[in-house]
């Protein structure tokens, strides 16, 4: 047994092996949404709203349907028997009015919202005849803050959607009995995942097979399926998603839009294919924006700083509608905010509210970026107010390895929070040592003394991964020896395929080249929840691991009998069956095998055939990673720009499959982080017109930007949710970075300014440097 | 619109087209010559995901028309590679898990390929000046500029 662990580790579980799906994305041969045609296809153009809100008194399509090669022009009139987009996790109707149409009916709520579609021959021609829309707006006032009193909504309905709350204890007792009171007011920008390939949807009918097919699909193929199944009245049978590659997910791609919804209908309705890339400035008007929220929130603790409670009233920014994810961004936000510290009471209330600007959903860490920068300013200011040092009142306040698992009421993505493992203070230690933090203690005040603007932060956070609760993976061994794992899972371009195929190679005892992973295909698997919530390595991956363990089992049946010998003094090597006296001597490939295992063998004997097998994975809960983030950042005097010195990311992630891509995620997570802390914000005027559609007024961080991350990645707390001991590690570096950035700026900003929202602008480090130097120079 | 006959030298093969002026030529190279490797990630010439090389120099092919690169010698990525060999900047990227999504990859092999082909040695902070005209979303960089690094060693050591 052990020879063959050791054999298969080569490429197996824990080798940093490249990735299988790098070839044709080097050589250009990818097949990305934009590199999908059909012949005869049409082009889709939407036409938007310029307005923030108003009502929609005409629509005027004559000049563009009179436009060469125009093939239709719809507006909502052409659709009145779509519903609007529904809710992933079904229906709701407290949210239901809140939904958003496919094209807007007699009002429009946000800047870009889809007024008219033009179908054409050509995409320029099809620009063309959207130009020639002509659409008048009756404007109405504006909501662009959420905080701002609530208005109308609709009729009978104001912009307060709902109200979330959760909490546990005794809040006002927690905050009678305190010592110290501590509340702060911050704010979290909006900014969201802008992948680099922006969103794209081809609609096929075939009228030959009565299917209808969404190519371009992303994230959950087989939960948009379903939905797209209900929104048409048609059978999951009689509907297919099909994933390419994908230019990047974190969220916001593979959600049902109403483009999607366009190019099905158009397809079944024309009788042609239908392809919609969206261009830029729609990306940055039109799909899912993130993060907006502000919180008001306050801490009782005891005289040495141990928290009593935490009582949290928060704005979350909706934008205009409430599209797929319905309050989960919000839910998470509130079950996830305690983080990694013992809290005896908490209460907390989330204003979700509407305002007129583009629809917020998901983005990587989705609650957990913003709430951790919530509580870990809260944590400094705790500190600041009791004279402690930042990393003892975390000390104080940390979770003890025995208090393992840990349960709170409290639910997220509505799963019931309990955090199966960790060692938070041990991680803390290990991370301080590793940046020798007393030694850059000593430096930042040397350097202060010189007159450097330098300060150290840090953030101990709990992420989440693993969402169940239940997936599963086929497997099929081929007569040529290679594997076809199919799964429901989806790749946005993370690695999937490699990490399923290592498991797999692994657990079955082959190469891992010879895996084909397949993903994203509905037509190939009946379920599937697709790769969100950092689940996919998770919950596929168990689920191959239980598959390929049922292969195994069988391909050594069939071998033990072929050569009639006991089954348990075999083992499979490369693909290959071996003795495991001689584990050298390859006596019978996987395929040969596969051979005695077709329908029509003779050698087959009762076995079902074929060497294949189905395996599911199950999880009461989801596993719960855990990291530490420290920053050392300098303020330019002169230009209020902030640099980031040193960067040191620790995060135990139970198991790393494969730790080169582990922390390929860490680290590109980290750069995404650091631009919701200092550049990215999608800002509106007072009228609500965004102010942040190109990459001109959107900064994505360059290669300048980034500073060297030193990663430490550690694998002290195998899950204990399920067999591999794996947690996800796809949120965790980008999950704390507005905190710790937020935490360093403030120490090295002292007395200047605190340090109350993100992103963290060189404007506004400017102007209160300067402010503060012309009263105290 | 009155369309124009053009010739496009694309990877050394000939490209007989007839476009509308107006078309870029990151779309003519997509869409009328099929080659679908270049990508378009802005179409306002910021991340450079569509960068091509038109006689030998870095474009951001969304940002020129393809009436102006009339007979030039235009090089995309499915040039890059040699038969069955990869182009060193290729197998680096692998080597060096410099990509994720991949969607920015052409633009950055692109790129650096015309930059490293015209400069015997480069400094870092030039390679960082090079590498930061375009954007990933998904890799932070890092593993980027490892694999341009490396190949900048081999490309130099082989000329």
């Amino acid at each position: 047994m052990s020879t063959q662990l050791k054999d298969n580790r080569g490429t197996g579980i824990g080798a940093s092996v490249p990735r299988l799906e790098d070839g044709p994305l080097v050589t250009g041969r990818g097949q990305f949404a934009g590199d999908i045609s059909f012949p005869r296809q049409l082009h889709m153009r939407i036409v938007r709203s310029a307005n923030a809100h108003g009502l929609l008194k005409s629509v005027d399509v004559t000049e563009a349907k009179a436009l060469r090669g125009v093939v239709a022009v719809w507006t909502a009139r052409d659709i009145e028997n779509v519903p609007p987009i529904d809710f992933r996790e079904g229906p709701n109707e407290k949210l239901a009015p809140f939904r958003q149409s496919v094209l807007a009916r007699d009002r429009v709520r946000y800047v870009g919202e889809p007024i008219a579609a033009v179908f054409a021959t050509d995409p320029y021609i099809a620009e063309d005849a959207a130009d020639l829309v002509a659409v008048e707006i009756e404007e109405l006032p504006v909501i662009v803050d959420a905080s701002a009193p609530v208005a109308d909504f609709a009729d009978g309905l104001t912009t307060e959607a709902t109200i979330c709350r959760q909490g546990y204890g005794d809040v006002d007792a927690g905050f009678r009995n305190a010592a110290h009171i501590i509340e702060i007011d911050v704010a979290i920008g909006r900014h969201s995942g802008v992948p680099l390939e922006t969103r794209g949807a081809i609609g096929r009918y075939s009228a030959a097979r009565d299917v209808l097919e969404l190519h371009g699909a992303a994230k959950v193929p087989h939960r948009n399926r379903e939905s797209l199944a209900r929104m048409f009245g048609r059978s999951t049978a009689a509907v297919h998603c099909y994933e390419g590659q994908v230019g990047g997910g974190f969220g916001i791609r593979g959600e049902i839009y109403p483009e999607d919804i366009l190019v099905l209908l158009a397809a079944m309705r024309l009788g042609r294919p239908v392809k919609w890339l969206e261009d830029r400035r729609e990306h940055m008007i039109a799909a899912n924006q993130s993060r907006q929220q502000r919180h008001i929130i306050r801490a009782a603790v005891d005289a040495d700083g141990r928290l009593l409670g935490i009582d949290d009233r928060f704005f979350h920014d909706q934008g205009a509608y409430i599209r797929t994810h319905g309050t989960r961004v919000a839910e998470t936000a509130c079950g996830i905010l305690p983080g990694p510290y013992r809290l005896p009471n908490f209460r907390v209330a989330c204003h979700f509210r509407l305002t007129n600007k583009t629809p917020a959903a998901t983005y990587r860490a989705p609650g957990r970026y913003e709430t951790n920068f919530v509580r870990e300013r809260l944590m400094d200011a705790i500190a600041k107010k009791l004279g402690l040092s930042r990393v003892e009142v975390r000390l104080r306040n940390l979770l003890q390895p025995a208090d393992m698992p840990h349960e709170r009421p409290l639910t997220a993505l509505g799963d019931e929070v309990v955090l199966d493992s960790g060692d938070y203070p041990g991680l803390l230690a290990k991370a301080l040592a590793r940046c020798g933090w007393n030694d850059l203690e000593r430096e930042v005040k040397a350097r202060r003394e010189q007159g450097e603007l330098i300060g150290l932060g840090l953030a101990v956070y709990v992420e989440k991964s693993g969402l169940g609760p239940t997936d599963g993976a086929h497997i099929h061994v081929h007569d040529s020896g290679d594997i076809e794992v199919i799964t429901g899972g989806a790749s946005v371009g993370q690695g999937f395929e490699t990490v399923i195929a290592q498991v797999c190679a692994d657990k079955l005892g082959v190469d891992y080249r010879r895996v084909r992973v397949v993903h994203g295909q509905t037509d190939r698997i009946e379920y599937g929840i697709g790769a969100h919530a950092t689940r996919a390595t998770v919950m596929t991956a168990n689920a191959t691991a239980v598959a390929a363990g049922k292969v195994r089992a069988k391909a050594l049946d069939m071998a033990s009998q072929l050569l009639q010998t006991d089954p348990r003094r075999l083992s499979i090597i490369a693909g290959h069956v071996v003795r495991l006296d001689a584990p050298d001597q390859p006596l019978m490939a996987l395929g040969e095998i596969a051979n005695h295992l077709r329908p029509t063998s003779k050698t087959r004997g009762g076995r079902e055939p074929g060497l294949g097998a189905d395996g599911w994975f199950d999880t009461a809960h989801m596993t719960y990673p855990y990291g530490v983030q420290i920053a050392l950042a300098t303020i330019d005097r002169g230009t209020g720009g902030v640099n980031i010195e040193k960067m040191l990311i620790g995060f135990d992630v139970g198991r790393a499959i494969n730790p080169v891509l582990v922390r390929g995620q860490i680290v590109g997570g980290f750069a995404q982080g650091l631009g919701g802390a200092l550049f990215e914000e999608f800002q509106y005027d007072e009228r609500g017109q965004p102010l942040s559609v190109t990459f001109a007024d959107y900064l994505l961080p360059t290669v300048h930007e980034i500073p060297q991350v030193d990663v430490m990645i550690t694998e002290d707390a195998p899950s204990a949710t399920n067999p591999l001991g794996i947690k996800g590690a796809g949120e965790g570096g980008i999950a704390a970075v507005g905190a710790a950035i937020a935490s360093a700026v403030d120490d090295a900003l002292g007395d200047i300014a605190t340090v109350a929202s993100l992103p963290i602008k060189p404007q506004w480090l400017k102007a209160v440097i300067d402010a503060y130097t012309a009263v105290s120079p | 619109m009155d369309k124009v006959d053009i010739i496009l030298d694309i990877n050394g093969a000939a490209h007989e087209v007839t476009v509308e002026p107006r078309r870029t030529l990151a779309d003519v190279i997509r869409d009328d010559c099929g080659l679908t490797g270049t990508h378009i990630g802005c179409e306002h010439g910021v991340c450079g995901a569509c960068t091509v090389l038109v006689d030998g120099a870095p474009v951001r092919s969304c940002l020129m028309f393809a009436v102006q690169a009339h007979r030039k010698r235009i090089r995309t990525v499915e040039g890059l590679q040699q038969g069955a060999v990869l182009h060193p900047l290729q197998q680096a990227f692998i080597d060096h898990h410099a990509l994720q999504c991949g969607f920015c990859t052409p633009g950055f092999l692109m790129l650096t390929v015309g930059f490293l082909e015209r400069k015997q040695h480069v400094s870092e902070e030039e390679l960082l000046d090079v590498l930061s005209s375009n954007l990933c979303r998904c890799t932070g960089y890092e593993n980027i500029v490892k694999a341009v690094k490396a190949a900048a060693l081999q490309m130099s050591a082989s000329k």
